[in-house]
């Protein structure tokens, strides 16, 4: 890493968004597997670098660093920008193993 | 775990303050009762909102360091001299108070299905999802091997001392003190680099599921030894803190 | 809804009435830094500014060649729409007007793009008659990676938003074209004044 150590100290895990994520679905999008819409990458979203500081919530791909969503809650609206994720998979299994029962 | 869960609770809500006690040099831990639970997975967190006169609020993310199995939940919680949220937790809120949070949240960071190895990678306060972690598998009596290596400051800086003694014989703890160790320490000293990993952590021959949480410079540079090792990165997960007191 | 964290304040502070702008706080001497992305390093051999776009021809300066363009010093308070101000900044440059002096135009708007991929739109007549400047100091300094060195725009009468970090050149276009922040739902224009920080404040 080239950064200087204030500069990393504001990247985080996309682990972190999983609270204000939770404004919006009732599934724990970051344990969903995000293919990058730039270059077909696909990881866990948890597992994708963060960037909080910022107006928005910034979820990056861990390959290209292309922007695969944005998130922020303010002046009284949700937003929500998933064009940088091609495709979005959640593991039901995972989700109810999670505290979600797909059932019921 | 937490079987009693249909819906996930995750609106604000005010807990109780119960105790605010001293853990470490820098470190308090936060006795909590959140009115409204259903358990969690080791290793996740909580979003902690303040609110001042006027409305203006702040929010941080916070692990949670006590075990599902204990009632109510335990955050530590590391003084940043110059923060704007740790400084309150840590001297400002007590006993009787109402803290305002959220959660569980975050379903990738957990402690890991099956029973093959874990190897747990701390710096400064990123070992309190770890405490979680090690409760939960104590108090399951788990067979797996477990390791942590924890880089902390000072031996004063340690978090978790009472509960990291009381192990049992499949958990092995190693500790490392970056800035000077007290006389009689017989302890590692130094930064965790590639060396320190290789001596003092479950090979990558052995595939263990390996977890870092820290400072994200800390991560980062953790991270990256891993690789070198060959790790599998599948198996490597990672919880940066952002800015923190340091390991 | 009306809880209040006891003893809680936050980093406020009290400033002179009229100083910010509806909305804002006073950070005092720090400095945040916000970022959406990875912090670009570009060296200075391979950095340029370019003027592009709807233009009777494009324009680059090599960073020598920027050196030695007419540099202006101003004080200026900045804005957030993340809500923080500072006031009485410090910072050295050149003029926007410099670097699009004699250009032949029919556009209205331009869209500064920056190394890292960021971009933001802006009208034409925000950036001239001393409205804007391209900086590459601060406080008597370098400007820092993290603050958007080696060069940032610099347009102090919006949100900081549209002061892009890390700027490479100005687009001319004729049609608006929404930068980052603004196909995200942030005010199109972001007078911090009228507190335009979302599409339809
Ligand atoms: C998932 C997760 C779990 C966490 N768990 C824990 C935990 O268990 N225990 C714990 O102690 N911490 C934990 N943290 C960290 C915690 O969320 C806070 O970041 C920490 O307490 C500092 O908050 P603060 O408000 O005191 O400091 P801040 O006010 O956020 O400041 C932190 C430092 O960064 C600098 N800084 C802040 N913002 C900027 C900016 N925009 N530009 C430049 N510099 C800036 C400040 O000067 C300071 O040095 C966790 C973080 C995450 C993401
Ligand atoms: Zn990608």
């Amino acid at each position: 890493m080239t950064d200087p150590d204030d500069a990393v100290a504001r990247r985080l895990d996309a682990n972190a968004a999983a609270g204000p994520l939770a404004e919006l679905f009732t599934v724990d999008l970051t344990v969903a597997m995000a293919t990058c819409a730039g270059c077909g990458n696909t990881a866990p979203l948890a597992a994708h670098p963060l960037y909080a500081h910022a107006p928005a919530l910034v979820i990056r791909c861990p390959k290209c660093a292309a922007v695969v969503l944005r998130y922020a809650s303010g002046g009284g609206r949700l937003r929500l920008d998933l064009r940088g994720a091609r495709l979005l998979t959640v593991t039901l299994d995972g989700a109810a193993a999670h505290g979600l029962s797909p059932v019921q | 775990m937490a079987g009693t869960a249909i819906r996930r609770r995750l609106s604000w809500q005010r807990a109780d303050v119960l105790a605010v006690q001293r853990e470490a040099r820098r470190a308090y831990r936060l006795s909590l009762r959140p009115p409204d639970w259903s358990g969690h997975l080791p290793g996740q967190h909580v979003d902690v909102r303040l609110t001042a006169e006027g409305g203006y609020t702040a929010q941080r993310s916070y692990s949670i360091a006590s075990a599902p199995q204990q009632p109510g939940i335990e955050l530590i919680v590391e003084r940043l001299e110059d923060g704007e949220v740790s400084p309150y937790l840590t001297e400002v809120l007590r006993a009787g108070d109402l803290l305002e949070l959220r959660g569980p949240f975050g379903g990738y960071f957990v402690w890991p299905a099956g029973d093959g190895p874990v190897q747990l990678i701390a710096g400064g306060s990123g070992v309190v999802p770890f405490l979680s972690m090690l409760g939960h598998h104590r108090a399951t009596g788990g067979l797996r091997q477990v390791r942590l290596l924890y880089s902390a400051r000072t031996f004063d800086d340690l978090i978790g001392q009472a509960e990291l003694a009381r192990q049992p014989s499949t958990v092995e703890v190693t500790v490392t003190l970056t800035r000077g160790a007290p006389a009689g320490w017989t302890g590692l000293t130094g930064r965790v680099d590639a060396r320190l990993l290789a001596e003092h952590t479950i090979p990558p021959a052995q595939e263990p599921e390996v977890l870092a949480c820290g400072p994200t410079g800390f991560v980062e540079a953790v991270a990256n030894a891993l690789l070198e090792l060959g790790h599998d990165p599948i198996r490597i997960k990672t919880e940066r803190f952002g800015a923190t007191g340091g390991p | 809804m009306s809880f209040v964290s006891r003893g809680f304040t936050g980093r406020r502070r009290a400033v002179p009435a009229g100083r910010l702008p509806p909305g804002q706080y006073d950070v005092g001497d720090g400095f945040p830094v916000l970022s959406a992305g990875p912090t670009p390093y570009t060296s200075l051999d391979r950095w340029d500014f370019r003027v592009r776009g709807q233009v009777d021809e494009e324009r680059r300066w090599s960073w020598a060649e920027f050196q030695k363009l007419p540099r202006e010093s101003v004080v200026v308070d900045v804005h957030c729409v993340t809500s923080w101000s500072k006031l009485d900044t410090r910072w050295e440059g050149v003029s926007v007007d410099t670097l699009l002096a004699d250009v032949v135009t029919a556009a209205e708007f331009v869209v500064a793009f920056s190394d890292g991929g960021y971009t933001t739109n802006l009208p034409l007549a925000d950036v001239t008659d001393g409205q804007a400047w391209v900086v590459d100091n601060y406080d008597g300094r370098p400007l820092a990676p993290e603050h958007g060195g080696p060069a940032r725009l610099l347009v102090p009468h919006l949100y900081l938003w549209k002061s892009a970090k890390w700027v490479r050149g100005l687009e001319l276009t004729v049609e608006d074209e929404p930068g980052f922040w603004e196909s995200f739902g942030y005010h199109n224009y972001g007078d911090p004044w009228r507190e335009q920080r979302y599409a339809g404040d």
